[in-house]
């Protein structure tokens, strides 16, 4: 029996990599994009009021409620502004950091930072944003730092979403830039500098083009994490997002929630686009 | 190896058609579904327990003070799931997967509706008998005239407020709705984030908008409604913070963030035993504003598919029982259910500051329920669940 297998697969290599595959293409397939579908499919039903049982008859009305409703387009907007601002933020902070990491720390401060920049991972979620909620609170470390100057704390609210948000992502986008400007040969940098680049030219014209896909990637990670988020902001403001929408209709209005789901999906999808048209997917 | 491969962008395309045909098979497949289960008929005979439970419960409902020794007792092993909020509760349900469930009152009417639960038979319940009179027969435990349900415990929200700071004393809920009144307090405001809070605003407008007609805050029109809606709307402003977890509001009252706003009992007694400066309704005005207040009660449930249903019935009348009904409410803060458990309490002043045994307290408490399109009246035209639910997602904005 083994012996008839083993010379079935033999000489065969599309067989063998095709049985390999065929595991964990199988579950992608199944779990993952069968699972996109359902969505789809969940949007389109509706929900018995009474009993909130569901009913499985093709509507558009979900749709029509998401685009009718004033307050959708609100919440969208919000979400994306918030996500965006987050990923800028991010960014500029993450760029210096991950640039001192691969190119001006040495070895031992390079481990070491690396160590630092992931330790934050290693804790609880949940115990990082309750963290900020004290500090944001009226009287907290916030106020009572700012209060020398004068002023006064954000409070909750949607700056205060912003920040926890940009604390939370960023070893996101620190690692993915880290790693990209590792890949840059020293020798580039030493060759623009012999070629008489000022250092504000090397980096605009070598480092900046060749790190930019790493920029990108990272952004995907702080764009998409900030997009589905729903404690953050039921933590820090009073403000709704896509994923407290999604989360308050869950139990109650499954259809709903599903054609709520899919918006993040769609603007992710554009995000990609827009990624692809500036050229961030052509060296991978 | 790009070019050897199918163009990306195809591989995308046929992924979409693969997608949407999966879709539509599926859609169409879906359209003859049955409406849940049915409704099957109350227990005769109490026989001998199944060895095991399963419940749906609220935080602090199901703790080891007394669940212990009703284990120990009928040898049915609990195992209890805490849910978060009402529509989980339901959605627990439908999985058919347990014996029994806490609901609130805003839940018990959909269970009904659904086919999850069973009528219980009282006279299996021996404790039933000595469950406070104004908590029997009430609509959200009580459907087709037939008790659905053994009453657990209640609570009325309170309106509470910083002594320091919000003077005179309110009397009325106007400091937080009222937006001329409420404007003194803008940003100290809590509200319940919940779409049940609209029931507030509409037993506000109930007295101070007579025109409107309303009678139960829970069976709305639109107009009344709308009405409702709106004053929620423009209180948003004013709101410091809306609060899902006790604990949260907890927070904002005692580092003095908020300064008025609903709450339950148990955050009033909790903030006043830690000394923190609050108030609520004093006894001249019945411990309620003018208005009365909402409020919820809690009912032990049995599912109509309960795999366990003697050990459930067990339960249903241990958590009635005077001296575990007393454990468990003043475990989690609220009136017990059953009148002899007020001679059971550590603090024996716990059934005075709960009002437990005082119906003219309770009269003013419009108890949570799940709205319908029937308004009891006859008439479809009243805003369902859903609506509400819509609603208060507009109101956030």
């Amino acid at each position: 029996m083994s012996r008839r297998l083993a010379n079935l697969f033999h000489g065969r290599p599309r067989l063998q990599a095709g049985t390999l595959l065929a595991g964990p293409v199988g579950w992608l397939v199944v779990g993952y994009l069968g699972s996109l579908a359902l969505l789809l499919v969940a949007s389109l039903w509706s929900v018995n009021a009474v009993s909130g049982e569901l009913v499985k008859s093709l509507s558009f009305e979900n749709f029509e409620i998401l685009f009718d409703e004033p307050v959708y387009r609100t919440i969208v907007g919000r979400t994306v502004l918030i996500a965006a601002l987050v990923t800028l933020t991010d960014a500029v902070l993450a760029f210096p950091i991950a640039f001192y990491m691969a190119k001006v720390a040495s070895r031992r401060a390079k481990a070491a930072l690396v160590v630092a920049v992931l330790i934050p991972l290693w804790s609880s979620y949940l115990v990082k944003v309750l963290s900020w909620r004290n500090m944001l609170g009226g009287g907290g470390l916030i106020d009572w730092a700012l209060e020398p100057l004068g002023f006064s704390g954000p409070g909750y609210g949607n700056v205060a979403v912003w920040l926890v948000m940009t604390y939370l992502w960023l070893p996101y986008m620190i690692l993915p830039i880290f790693a990209g400007l590792e890949r840059i040969p020293d020798s580039l940098i030493s060759a623009s500098e012999d070629l008489g680049a000022k250092p504000f030219t090397t980096f605009r014209r070598v480092i900046l083009p060749l790190s930019f896909p790493a920029v990108v990637a990272g952004s995907i990670f702080t764009f998409a994490l900030t997009l589905g988020d729903y404690i953050t902001p039921r933590l820090v403001s009073n403000n709704q997002f896509i994923g407290n929408v999604v989360f308050n209709n869950i139990s109650n209005n499954l259809p709903f929630a599903a054609a709520l789901a899919l918006v993040p999906i769609v603007v992710m999808v554009g995000y990609l686009l827009v990624a692809r048209k500036l050229g961030a997917f052509e060296h991978v | 190896m790009r070019t050897k491969d199918a163009h990306p962008a195809r591989m995308a395309w046929l992924i979409v058609a693969g997608l949407l045909s999966f879709m539509l098979l599926l859609a169409g497949c879906g359209s003859s579904d049955d409406n849940g289960g049915t409704a099957g008929d109350e227990l005769q005979k109490v026989g001998k327990g199944e060895g095991s439970l399963n419940l749906i419960n609220w935080a602090g409902y199901v703790e080891p003070e007394w669940t212990k020794p009703f284990e120990q007792k009928t040898g049915c092993k609990v195992s209890p799931k805490v849910a978060g909020t009402s529509d989980e509760m339901v959605q627990l349900m439908r999985t058919g997967e347990y014996d029994g469930v806490s609901a609130s009152g805003n839940a018990t009417a959909r269970l009904f509706e659904g086919g999850d639960v069973d009528p219980v038979n009282v006279d299996l319940v021996p404790n039933y008998k000595t469950v406070f009179s104004d908590l029997k027969g009430q609509p959200y435990n009580t459907f087709d005239g037939k008790p659905y349900g053994i009453p657990h415990g209640r609570g009325a929200n309170l309106l509470m407020w910083n002594s320091d700071t919000v003077k005179p004393a309110p009397k009325s809920w106007n400091v937080t709705l009222d937006p001329k009144v409420a404007s003194t307090y803008s940003g100290k405001i809590s509200q319940y984030d919940d779409p049940m809070s609209i029931a507030e605003a509409a037993l506000y407008l109930k007295m101070h908008n007579p025109d409107l007609g309303i009678e139960d805050p829970y069976e709305l029109n639109d107009e009344q409604f709308e009405a409702a809606v709106q004053l929620m709307k423009e209180q948003r402003p004013l709101v410091g913070e809306y609060w899902g977890e006790a604990e949260k509001q907890i927070s904002s009252f005692a580092s003095g963030d908020i300064q008025v706003g609903t709450t339950w009992q148990y955050q009033y007694f909790l903030l006043k035993g830690e000394g923190k400066p609050v108030a609520a309704s004093p006894a001249s005005q019945g411990f309620l504003p003018e208005e009365g207040a909402t409020g919820w009660s809690d009912t032990w449930m049995i599912s109509s598919e309960a795999a366990h249903p003697n050990c459930m019935y067990m339960w249903m009348n241990w958590i009635i029982e005077p001296e575990a009904n007393a454990q468990v409410a003043e475990y989690f803060g609220e009136a017990p259910a059953q009148e002899l458990a007020c001679e059971k309490t550590v603090n024996p002043n716990f059934c005075a500051e709960y009002h437990a045994e005082e119906p003219n307290f309770w009269k003013r408490v419009y108890y949570w329920k799940t709205p319908l399109a029937d308004c009891g009246n006859g008439s479809e035209d009243c805003k369902d669940y859903n609506d509400w639910v819509q609603a208060w997602t507009s109101i956030k904005g």
